[in-house]
């Protein structure tokens, strides 16, 4: 079965290395391949295993030509902490859903006292509309492992990205090892149902 | 079938299907997946880490004039390393198909330098792919293996850091093994040995070849116009095509797939359709001056695009320069937000090194690798970083120059001394230069993703091999004064490096420790702060351990913040409570 999109929809995934960014979108480009679409996903992972900030954009339609999606045109941002959702911010289009797992990675240059924190953070989040803290780590430990708390967060998107059901599934089979799957199809279904 | 793959994994899967025979690379971010791929065809493909890019190369021209399909992978400036046998191979001429996939990296996301390799690729009169998307790689190694047998060439194949991480759908048909037969290989010093006479007769050669490329060329289905509306056309290559179409969804463009002599006729005739032709291409302009130079206007952006990578957003803004209209709106991005650089790894065994080195002033050259990180502050553990085994000529100019201070030592990892620090060593040895050579072993080639290399003990393969000690080898240069020392015994280590930086004579230490992310040694413990104890004197935060964080308490003059070991992060290394001078970290009960 095939998903009918009439323009190109945008996704980005910004977060810290280490926390499962390209796995997720890995299995959110896999759905769009499995929907019938074009699809491109696009990531920078070079310092990733070294606490650096990663980002990955996955575009899928009818056809995709940029590999990059242009500042402001994401129709979700997903961060898998605070600090980089309101770094990537600028991403997402005006109004659009942000989701958030609720924590924080405090960068090391702040912990150890070199810059200062993000001021104000709560509030200059709230100030974006499509914003939805979403409580992945503690969802991710009643689904069975705390390291599906990327999974969580791929549910909530799930939410509000045009693929049926059986895509979802097919990819996470796909990209999931067996030992591991039931616990991530849970973790799917509780982020799909805290988002809605 | 239909998969969807990175251009990295796309390649690997041409070389299969393509019956590539030898394979051989040197890790370089973002070409290093290739081999990796390619590893998973090991019965098909022969594959091998190479210990440097020229090695990689020559390897592939044995095998070509061997009469065998062979492909050879590296970053850009891994290229550099490699261009003394290309230069010369590219007379003699490919017999069974030579592919070099070079990996460009703009922005420069993991690399010290943006150079553009297409010119490289001009300079060694080899035929040029660029392109755009994963399927492109694919088609293109393919082609290239065919094109390289057809016209005797050596093919380049350029993508990116984005081709090469971009994953896009790629159509591999059946995906089953293609079987090319070899060519029979014959003797023949004429064609094959590269001395003056022979060269000479070569020289002529390749410029016949270089005249037939050009009909290829332009004949090349890799090379076309893309009709459109408006009087603005397009002539555009690699990823920038992309982005071209992305932003200029509406206009005429010419798509160069396969150049290095680009096909300036049929860009020509494409120009006669349009009012004015632009020319987009990521980084230098290597297709903009041979366009220009053959007499076709080419309209020169004002916006500085030639720095960095291209992407729609930039472009967004040449499409209103160019058509008169206003600057597209896009959100700003927040600010204050702090910066979240790579670091150190906690445990990493790079740290209790560099901050002796640190506390002893030394003057150090350093090298590529994780240990370049030791640059930053609060380490700052380095004042120079070149290229791949620059650090030991650059730490021996440093002394030759007179610095005043005569603590000297260049840093670098094992697997950049097995690439290119070894003939540096030895011109300490030889020339008895009075510097330290630490080698900083982890058993692994780190940065890039832990690969093997010839001190790790294993092949690409996995297989058991040879596990070459740098001590052995510094011994065997005839360098007397050679210590091995233990990462994490700070006093030791200070006392090693006093010994060699001031004994006026060639000193190697070599420090050896796994790399924590590789043999995920479990820490028999981890460490705590006794509020009690520590004085917030800040030295724990000078060793910059990620795990090392702010606590919530001040020191009793209120000014300093206390500080608190991340158990979650903490290895148990046992580097803070050795610079401790208070007592206050010790295991946690």
């Amino acid at each position: 079965m095939t998903t009918p999109l009439d323009r190109i929809f945008n996704v980005s995934l910004v977060g810290v290395g280490g926390q499962g960014i390209l796995l997720t979108s890995d299995v959110l480009a896999l759905a769009a391949m499995h929907a019938g679409l074009d699809v491109k996903k696009s990531e920078i992972h070079g310092m990733s295993q070294r606490g650096g900030s990663v980002i990955s954009q996955v575009r899928f339609g009818a056809k995709v030509h940029s590999p990059i999606i242009p500042d402001g045109q994401s129709d979700v941002l997903v961060s898998f902490e605070r600090t980089e959702a309101l770094r990537w911010a600028h991403l997402a289009k005006p109004g659009a859903k942000i989701l958030v797992n609720d924590m924080d990675r405090v960068p090391v240059t702040v912990s150890s006292g070199l810059q200062a924190p993000v001021q104000d953070i709560d509030r200059r989040l709230a100030a974006y509309p499509g914003l939805a803290l979403i409580d992945a780590n503690p969802l991710a430990i009643q689904a069975g492992n705390l390291r599906a708390a990327n999974i969580v967060l791929l549910g909530a998107l799930s939410v509000f990205v045009p693929f049926g059901a059986e895509h979802w599934q097919s990819a996470l089979r796909e990209r999931i090892p067996a030992k591991l799957l039931d616990v991530n199809l849970r973790a799917f279904a509780a982020g799909r149902a805290a988002a809605r | 079938m239909k998969k969807l793959l990175s251009a990295n994994q796309a390649i690997a899967w041409a070389a299969y299907r393509a019956g590539c025979r030898v394979a051989a690379a040197y890790p370089g971010t973002p070409s290093t997946e290739i081999l990796e791929h390619v590893a998973e065809f090991k019965g098909a493909i022969d594959c091998e880490w190479s210990v440097n890019e020229k090695v990689a190369m020559e390897i592939g021209v044995g095998a070509s004039l061997a009469g065998v399909r062979a492909l050879v992978a590296m970053k850009h400036v891994g290229l550099n390393v490699a261009m003394d046998p290309l230069m010369t191979f590219t007379y003699v001429g490919a017999i069974g198909g030579m592919v070099i996939v070079n990996a460009d990296d703009p922005s420069m996301h993991s690399s010290q330098n943006e150079q553009d390799n297409r010119s490289l690729a001009k300079f060694a009169k080899c035929l040029l792919f660029e392109p755009a998307d994963s399927q492109e790689a694919y088609d293109m190694v393919i082609a290239g293996f065919e094109l390289s047998e057809k016209y005797q060439v050596p093919v380049i194949v350029r993508t990116t850091t984005r081709t090469a991480h971009t994953s896009t759908i790629v159509d591999i048909g059946s995906g089953e093994r293609g079987e090319v037969p070899g060519i029979p290989y014959v003797k023949n010093a004429q064609r094959n040995v590269a001395v003056p006479a022979h060269g000479r007769l070569m020289r002529f050669a390749v410029e016949k070849r270089s005249a037939a490329l050009r009909e290829l060329t332009e004949a090349s289905p890799f090379n076309r116009a893309e009709p459109g509306t408006g009087e603005l056309g397009f002539v555009a290559s690699g990823v920038a095509y992309q982005y071209v179409k992305e932003v200029f969804p509406e206009a005429p463009v010419f798509k160069v797939g396969l150049s290095c002599l680009p096909p300036i006729e049929k860009i020509r005739a494409f120009a006669t359709g349009v009012k004015r032709l632009a020319v987009v291409e990521e980084s230098d302009p290597v297709l903009a001056e041979q366009i220009r130079a053959a007499g076709i206007p080419v309209v020169e952006p004002q916006t500085e695009l030639r720095m960095m990578e291209l992407n729609p957003s930039r472009l967004a803004a040449l499409r209103a320069e160019l058509l008169g209209t206003p600057a597209p709106e896009a959100p700003k991005p927040e600010t204050g937000i702090p910066v979240r650089p790579p670091v150190l790894c906690s445990g990493c065994s790079h740290r209790g090194p560099f901050h002796i080195l640190s506390k002893l002033k030394a003057t150090v050259c350093g090298d590529i690798g994780c240990y370049t990180l030791g640059s930053a502050p609060p380490l700052a553990a380095m004042d120079t970083c070149i290229c791949m085994g620059a650090a030991i000529g650059a730490a021996i100019g440093m002394r030759k120059a007179g610095l005043p201070n005569k603590r000297i030592a260049a840093v670098m990892g094992d697997s950049t001394f097995f690439h290119s620090g070894m003939t540096g060593l030895l011109d300490v040895a030889y020339n008895k230069i009075p510097i330290t050579v630490m080698v900083f072993d982890n058993r692994i080639t780190a940065m890039t993703g832990h690969q093997e290399n010839p001190g790790s003990g294993h092949t690409l393969l996995g297989e058991i091999s040879t596990q070459v000690r740098v001590a052995d080898v510094a011994r065997a240069f005839g360098i007397q004064r050679v210590h091995e020392a233990d990462p994490y015994d700070l006093a030791a280590l200070e006392k090693i490096f006093v010994e060699c930086l001031d004994s006026g004579e060639p000193a190697v230490v070599v420090v050896r420790g796994p790399c924590v992310l590789h043999e995920k040694w479990a820490g028999k413990f981890v460490n705590e702060v006794d509020a009690a104890k520590c004085t917030a004197c800040g030295a724990c935060f000078r060793i910059g351990c990620p795990a090392i964080v702010r606590g919530a308490a001040k020191d009793p003059a209120g000014k300093r913040f206390q500080s608190r070991i991340d158990p979650q992060f903490c290895t148990g290394c046992n580097l803070c409570a050795q610079v401790c001078k208070f007592g206050a970290i010790s295991p946690a009960k």
